[in-house]
């Protein structure tokens, strides 16, 4: 028995949303081609007969999506290339099961059955402005990738690209960071290796101390708790171009100082510089992580272990420390990211000889715009997914850890 | 009859009484806290708070006309700056030993720039007669006054030597009224020549395009935050990664990638252009200007929107919705009277932090932004490493911590510090 009634009056009824989206993509279609009204109604009226053949006369859906793709698929083939020919058969999949969703009211499956239909759009509406926003926070991220494989020195698509072609790809950004181009300095490499050598010790000093602060701050009785807290969040707090001035005229007292009085070189004097204002800026994060995780932390576990014996070292590092560990671990990595990511202290407080991979984008943002760049961003995007799954897997077995039910 | 606190008082073994054990343990147990936390806090109060403390001081300290005029300084306290009467020969003199020890030194065109931040023209007038006064000897006591305003006729001007009187005091409100676009002068403080008025403006936009960012987080950030709230958990972590994706990566891939996206030749103009909506010539401008900053800005503060709002709409239970519409509320009522008021926390949470997030952003509005979208961070970064005037801009820095601070203390009271949440 099918509950949907499909005499062909309600089949027209129905088919009316499918006729609007194809007279849509008609007119889009025909705008860039220069034959609006043609688009508009070849559009509708392609697809009001499709959808009268297939869902009232076929009535079989597999039969469709066959009979679609090869009529879309020669329709691309004839009218341009091999790859419109591959985009006319992800179009014509979309379509006929748009078809069946509309007229077999698949849309209804999933909802509840008293819902107006009002409701209903509604629910889809909002689908589909949730939908936008998720592209508008994903799309800038997306479109670096591609480009980063340009032939061109353009930080446009080439219309090669677009065709698909592979002349229109190469991997010239990516050896122009490595250096192994004639023409290239370098400059790319040497800010990494920088960026590796300081992102490393300021995560370093930031988790030493910031684990070791939140386990202070966890206990039962802290005076001044609140305001302690405050003074070790403030960093993530007050503008990044006030701590940077800040630290500028400190930083270069204290680089005199170590340079003139204690006798340290010059370069070693402004790692040190950097890596201590780093460490600064990502102890917020340790503290915040560390301290999310002690909050479930069963204080009786160090009780026992004391009563077993074990001085308050050996409980420390055997018992404590294996289970805040994914807290310790997740914040270290917000420290480094923290650290990797900087680029106005740095700029304020570090020398030519300090030059990390940020100051050299932003060097190149503004300054002589190197296609590199886009290189350089689809290696950190990638690094940053890295971390992303790194965070998420240390997150859930820390909830599973301490009994948590994991979300 | 014995105290009551004698009769009942509990020993511990070792005879010591119960309360005083308890107390010393109590003690005990805060100073170990207080160690584990201290090698952290004494290092953020050095580098950090010490540094931010001492730029501070900066904004009123103007000791350096005193140290390097010292004998004028003296010598101007009898002259009425206000009259239009010359100082006599007795400041001249003075004027000009203290110049000759500046040149000997080398300090003449430290003086020369700070003058000049007030009234520009000064610094070229220091260097240039200092040229001349270099060589004069003045063991023969002859008249020095026309001497010097032969060098140069701005020194027989009033105005050059009221500059300098009035700028000669240790600590100085100047810069503060420079940073609010007035200015210090003999009859107090005045308001700067309209020309120069561009710092008041420049707050004043900071805050609107702040505020406007901030409104763009919500209206976008909570519809995501209530999709992700109430879908199930596996397609919400899916869909959360979409939001933690731009969380994690670089601030300036970010940015680059908005840069190419907003560009004359960029991808939302070509594809415009492709679909035919706006033709070749009329290509939009929306970037180096306001609309620029606010649309990169918007998407960089997104997330640090939408994660407070969805870990509050994570508590509210979906059984109020329902039963708000069982009792015969409408959509939208059940909505705004009983849902909305329940997600204000995550609205306010979330809004506090992008909005002192983004008063302060420097990087983004340096790129994109161009003249008209850069915000007071631009000006301070350009007044410490391009004009040199670090008065002005710890001045303004100083303003700037100042709402930012007042903004922090709002969020500790009706967030906690404690309960921020990340990832």
């Amino acid at each position: 028995m099918m509950l949907v009634n499909s005499t062909p009056e309600s089949l027209l009824t129905k088919s009316v949303p499918i006729v609007v989206a194809g007279a849509i993509f008609g007119t889009v279609y025909g705008q860039v081609n220069g034959l609006v009204i043609l688009g508009f109604s070849a559009g509708a009226f392609v697809s009001l007969l499709l959808t009268l053949f297939y869902a009232g006369v076929l009535k079989q859906k597999f039969l469709s999506h066959v009979i679609n793709i090869a009529l879309f698929g020669t329709f691309g083939l004839l009218s341009s290339s091999l790859h419109s020919a591959i985009f006319y058969v992800i179009l014509s999949i979309a379509f006929v099961w748009f078809i069946f969703w509309v007229t077999e009211a698949k849309y209804r499956a999933n909802l509840l059955p008293y819902l107006s239909s009002s409701q209903v759009a509604w629910h889809y509406l909002f689908r589909l402005i949730c939908g936008a926003i998720f592209l508008f926070l994903i799309t800038p991220i997306l479109v670096v990738l591609p480009l980063s494989f340009n032939a061109q020195d353009f930080f446009t698509f080439t219309p090669e690209m677009l065709r698909f072609e592979p002349e229109g790809y190469s991997l010239k950004h990516y050896r122009d960071f490595l250096g192994l181009r004639v023409d290239s300095n370098g400059e790319w490499l040497r800010a990494f290796q920088n960026s590796l050598i300081i992102a490393p010790l300021a995560t370093l000093i930031s988790v030493t101390f910031g684990t070791l602060a939140a386990i202070g701050l966890s206990q039962s009785h802290v005076p001044m708790r609140r305001a302690i807290m405050a003074i070790l969040i403030s960093p993530m707090i007050v503008p990044l171009i006030i701590s940077a001035t800040g630290m500028f005229f400190f930083y270069s007292d204290m680089g005199n100082f170590l340079e003139e009085t204690v006798g340290i070189n010059k370069n070693a004097v402004g790692y040190i510089k950097v890596v201590l204002a780093h460490a600064v800026l990502g102890i917020p994060f340790v503290i915040i992580t560390v301290t999310a995780t002690l909050v479930g932390f069963d204080r009786s576990l160090t009780r026992a272990s004391a009563n077993l014996g074990a001085n308050s070292i050996t409980t420390f590092f055997r018992v404590q420390m294996p289970l805040i560990l994914p807290g310790v671990i997740s914040g270290g990595l917000f420290a480094f990211i923290t650290s990797f990511d900087e680029v106005v202290v740095v700029m304020f407080i570090g020398s030519a000889g300090q030059k990390t991979l940020p100051w050299q984008m932003f060097l190149g943002l503004r300054e002589q715009i190197s296609p590199t760049i886009l290189a350089v961003a689809t290696i950190l995007v990638v690094l940053s997914i890295a971390l992303l799954s790194t965070v998420e897997l240390l997150r859930r077995r820390s909830e599973r850890l301490r009994g948590m039910s994991p979300s | 009859m014995l105290d009551y606190s004698e009769k009942y008082s509990m020993e511990v073994a070792d005879g010591t009484p119960l309360k005083k054990s308890l107390a010393r343990s109590l003690r005990k147990e805060k100073l170990r806290a207080l160690a584990l936390i201290a090698p952290l806090l004494i290092f953020v109060l050095v580098t950090f708070v010490l540094p931010i403390g001492t730029m501070l001081t900066r904004s009123i300290d103007n000791s350096i006309v005193e140290e390097i005029l010292p004998r004028t300084v003296l010598a101007l306290e009898d002259w009425n700056e206000k009259g239009d009467e010359l100082p006599n020969e007795m400041v001249f003199r003075s004027f000009v030993e203290d110049f000759q020890d500046a040149i000997a030194d080398k300090n003449h065109t430290k003086i020369g720039s700070r003058l000049n931040y007030e009234v520009s023209g000064m610094s070229s007038l220091f260097r240039k007669s200092a040229r001349k006064v270099k060589k004069w000897d003045l063991t023969d006591n002859a008249p020095i006054k026309q001497k010097l305003i032969e060098v140069n006729k701005a020194w027989g001007d009033v105005e050059t030597w009221a500059v300098i009187k009035t700028h000669s005091v240790a600590l100085t409100n100047g810069y503060f009224l420079n940073a609010v676009d007035m200015q210090r002068t003999p009859f107090g403080a005045q308001a700067q020549p309209e020309n120069k008025q561009v710092l008041v403006k420049l707050f004043i936009r900071t805050l609107k395009m702040s505020l406007i960012i901030t409104g763009m987080c919500i209206l976008l950030g909570y519809p995501v935050a209530w999709l992700l709230a109430n879908l199930s958990n596996r397609t919400s972590n899916l869909l959360l990664i979409l939001v933690l994706l731009p969380f994690w990566t670089s601030l300036l891939v970010r940015t680059s990638a908005w840069k190419v996206m907003l560009q004359n030749q960029g991808v939302i103009n070509d594809l415009l252009v492709w679909i035919g909506l706006i033709t070749e010539g009329s290509r939009l401008e929306i970037i180096n200007n306001q609309f620029g900053t606010i649309v990169a800005m918007t998407h960089i503060l997104l997330p640090f929107m939408i994660l407070p709002m969805y870990s509050v709409m994570k508590t509210i239970p979906p059984s109020y919705l329902r039963a708000a519409k069982s009792l015969g509320a409408t959509n939208w009522t059940a909505f705004w009277r009983v849902y909305f008021p329940q997600s204000v926390p995550g609205i306010g949470a979330g809004s506090i932090l992008v909005f002192i997030l983004a008063i302060g952003y420097y990087i983004t509005p340096e790129i994109v932004g161009g003249t008209d979208g850069i915000f007071i961070s631009n000006r301070i970064a350009y007044h410490i490493s391009s004009s040199l005037n670090w008065g002005l801009a710890s001045a303004l820095g100083a303003i700037l911590l100042g709402v930012v601070l007042l903004l922090y203390w709002v969020y500790d009271k009706i967030v906690g510090i404690d309960n921020v949440k990340l990832g």
